[in-house]
């Protein structure tokens, strides 16, 4: 498999170059109309095969990115909902701040930076990045779920001599887990099209993979729709899954 | 520190000439995504099944799969088979479909929203379907739409991140270009960082000031304020 | 001379999937008579009102509105409905327009009326409900009782031939219904013909020219309030009455 143009390096020079796969030339197949659509489903077909390897690390990086999101979201939901001042602004800041940036602004910032202080490759400076941007937007559904369990709940906790933090933890926060699930489903989502922005730093996740194979078979479309379907086919299949999911430990306040 | 300040000087207007660009796409964009994504809501509570199945197949496609896949697609993709764009014009296209399978389901709930009694009320003085919707159901169906919509805007300021991988050169590609030239990424996307800071911020001010002026009580609307 | 009447209904059926809601429903209504339906919840009144102004067809059987056939297919439905005026039980006022641009939507864009007509007929169909004060207000600053009297503006604002009132009182708290059935009232006085789907006895006994009886989708008796109340025919009427005379002891001390 031809490695394309794209150079990575983990060394000192950490210039990244993005090379333009545009097409010089169409397929030279025979242009038999009858033939065309079955050859279209050929080569998306070999695109897919090339591909695949890349789903691992697509998959990898999402889920690693949205353990650590899920982290970050309680910690900075749970300092925003009962926090004192300080917490409050801190992760005020961080939430706001995360949430204005385009996620490959993240990357970039995080890449370099961490980059500059460990040598650590793309994957995990991507899957960081993914991890830190998806944190804020989990630190606003959290947020909104601890703001959703009645006041009643904490009332009761505290009547019965729990802290107000242990309250928080024991009582409301399974509570709010439990709320935030429809659209903590919708973010596993977002964040599963956000790993494909890890391209950008060379990470061999599908779109760089689909990019290789669209620039050795000079097949863009086959290639890029292939990627495309993969994701289709991922967003619909962890879909399922959540629904499943959300359906045994759904609550309903 | 001074450093950073000193560079940011120089880069800065390069900076600016790519922020220009990026604030035209993004308005060019999510008026496409509104002139596509509004009738396709109404479609899919007003239309034949046929054409409701597709608008699905359509909406699952553009929110099932990365916006930047869709961009290759649209840039690198169709050109084998006959369609090719300008960057521009990919940027448009894709943006603008994104957004208007976004937009299709906002509006969708919001016309729901709005209930189907009216509707009724509607037809029942004489109206057309056709003229109900026109002068009852999207008034208000746009109207509560509002915050979501703004949200729309506001985040396709950041979609737009991504088109510079198909070389046009917005802030992003500045960004990279100056990069390139004057190997200090940190600083730059840095400094790119504020910049979108301050964009996204002025422009959930300026939403923030036209949901208030368009408010009517009793429609609930409510913005949420950073 | 008999007038002719201004609405008949012929074998009206009403068939939602494999569940009947009307039966062989046929009646005829003079110009400027009242009619006023009652009986127990769910028994098609509601959907009645539904089928004659072909919000909801009916599955089979005929209407004619002053010797027009409307169930006639290839008939344009927004036409007819103009002059079919309906209220609703939930209002349904146009929430994003106030008082006045209730009453002048329909004018405006259904009759064509320009601007300024429309909201001269508009203030006028106000003041007939009592509500010329209130015009500027949007749907969510009134009350539930003007809500509604704004509904019957709205409707009116159309200058139809026949109102049907569903359950206009329904949604209402008890203080609230009598500036509503006042309104309904005058209107009776001043000649428009009515068909009024309602629970309140008081006013159909006070206003109706015939009070339609209806139980399991058909009409089981039609008389004239005097004769309706002091002595039902039918059984299923009796029984109706007599469920009635018991609430109607506790809600109201005569």
């Amino acid at each position: 498999m031809a490695r394309g143009w794209a150079i990575f390096s983990n060394q000192a020079d950490r210039t990244v170059i993005h090379h333009d796969a545009t097409p010089r030339r169409r397929s030279a197949w025979p242009a038999r109309r009858d033939k065309r659509a079955i050859l279209w489903w050929l080569l998306m077909l070999e695109a897919f095969r090339f591909i695949l390897p890349g789903l691992g690390i697509t998959v990898s990086v999402t889920l690693i990115a949205l353990g650590l999101g899920l982290a970050l979201g309680i910690v900075m939901g749970m300092c925003r909902a009962y926090g004192g001042m300080v917490l409050r602004s801190i992760a005020g800041v961080y939430s706001i701040l995360v949430r204005s940036l385009p996620v490959v602004v993240i990357i970039f910032i995080l890449f370099f930076v961490i980059a500059e202080m460990v040598d650590l490759s793309p994957f995990f400076s991507g899957a960081i990045a993914l991890g830190v941007a998806s944190g804020a937007y989990q630190c606003e559904i959290f947020r909104g779920a601890i703001h959703a369990v009645p006041n009643s709940q904490m009332v009761a906790a505290r009547a019965i001599g729990m802290s107000r933090f242990k309250a928080a933890t024991t009582i409301i926060l399974p509570q709010a887990v439990r709320l935030a699930l429809p659209a903590w489903a919708n973010e596993v989502t977002l964040v599963l099209k956000d790993s494909s922005l890890v391209y950008v730093i060379g990470v061999p996740e599908i779109m760089r993979r689909a990019q290789y194979v669209s620039a050795s078979t000079m097949e863009p479309f086959a290639a890029f729709g292939a990627a495309a379907l993969m994701y289709l086919l991922l967003t619909l299949l962890a879909g399922r899954l959540l629904e499943k999911i959300e359906a045994r430990m759904r609550l309903d306040i | 520190m001074i450093e950073f300040f000193s560079f940011a000087r120089d880069v800065l207007p390069d900076l600016l000439a790519g922020v220009r660009l990026t604030i035209l796409i993004s308005i060019v964009a999510l008026v496409i995504g509104f002139v596509i994504g509004l009738p396709l809501a109404v479609l899919r509570i007003h239309g034949p099944v046929w054409v409701k199945r597709l608008i699905f197949a359509y909406l699952t496609l553009f929110r099932g799969t990365p916006l930047l896949v869709q961009l290759f697609v649209v840039y690198y993709g169709l050109p084998q088979l006959g369609i090719s764009f300008s960057r521009m014009t990919a940027a448009f296209i894709t943006l603008g479909m994104h957004s208007s399978a976004y937009q299709a389901e906002y509006f969708r709930g919001a016309i729901a929203a709005v209930g189907a009694g009216q509707m009724r009320a509607a037809r029942a003085i004489g109206m057309s379907r056709g003229r109900a919707l026109r002068h009852i159901i999207l008034p208000q169906a746009l109207r509560l739409a509002l915050p979501a919509w703004s949200n729309e805007m506001v985040s396709m300021i950041k979609y737009t991140a991504v088109i510079f991988l198909i070389a046009v050169p917005d802030l992003m590609g500045q960004a990279k270009m100056i990069s390139s030239r004057m190997f200090m990424p940190v600083q730059t996307y840095i400094l790119v960082a504020l910049i979108y800071l301050a964009l996204v911020g002025l422009a959930s001010l300026a939403l923030y000031v036209i949901d208030k002026k368009l408010s009517i009580p009793g429609l609930s609307i409510s913005v949420k304020t950073r | 001379m008999t007038l002719s009447p201004i609405l008949r209904i012929e074998k009206l059926h009403k068939q939602f999937g494999s569940l009947t809601v009307l039966k062989d429903i046929s009646f005829t209504v003079q110009p400027s008579e009242v009619l006023v339906f009652v009986g127990p919840s769910g028994t098609g009144k509601s959907t009645l009102m539904q089928c004659l102004n072909l919000l909801a067809p009916p599955t089979s059987g005929k209407i004619w509105l002053e010797d027009q056939e409307i169930t006639a297919s290839g008939l344009n439905r927004n036409q007819v409905r103009r002059r079919i005026g309906m209220v609703f039980q939930e209002f349904n006022l146009f929430n994003h327009l106030t008082a006045l641009g209730n009453v002048m939507v329909g004018m405006r864009h259904v009759r064509g009326m320009p601007k300024d007509q429309a909201k001269k007929q508009a203030v006028m169909e106000l003041e007939r409900v009592g509500l010329a004060a209130h015009a500027a207000k949007y749907p969510s600053q009134l009350s539930g009782g003007q809500k509604q009297r704004v509904g019957i503006a709205r409707a009116l604002g159309m200058n139809p031939h026949v109102m049907l009132f569903d359950e206009p009182t329904s949604a209402l708290d008890p203080e609230l219904t009598g500036e509503v059935l006042a309104v309904m009232k005058q209107l009776a006085d001043d000649g428009m013909t009515m068909l009024v789907v309602t629970h309140e006895m008081g006013f159909a006994g006070e206003v109706a020219d015939r009070i339609m009886f209806m139980d399991g989708g058909a009409i089981v008796e039609q008389a004239a309030p005097a004769d309706f109340f002091r002595c039902p025919q039918t059984e299923r009427a009796r029984k109706f009455l007599s469920m009635l005379n018991q609430t109607e002891l506790i809600d109201r001390p005569s």
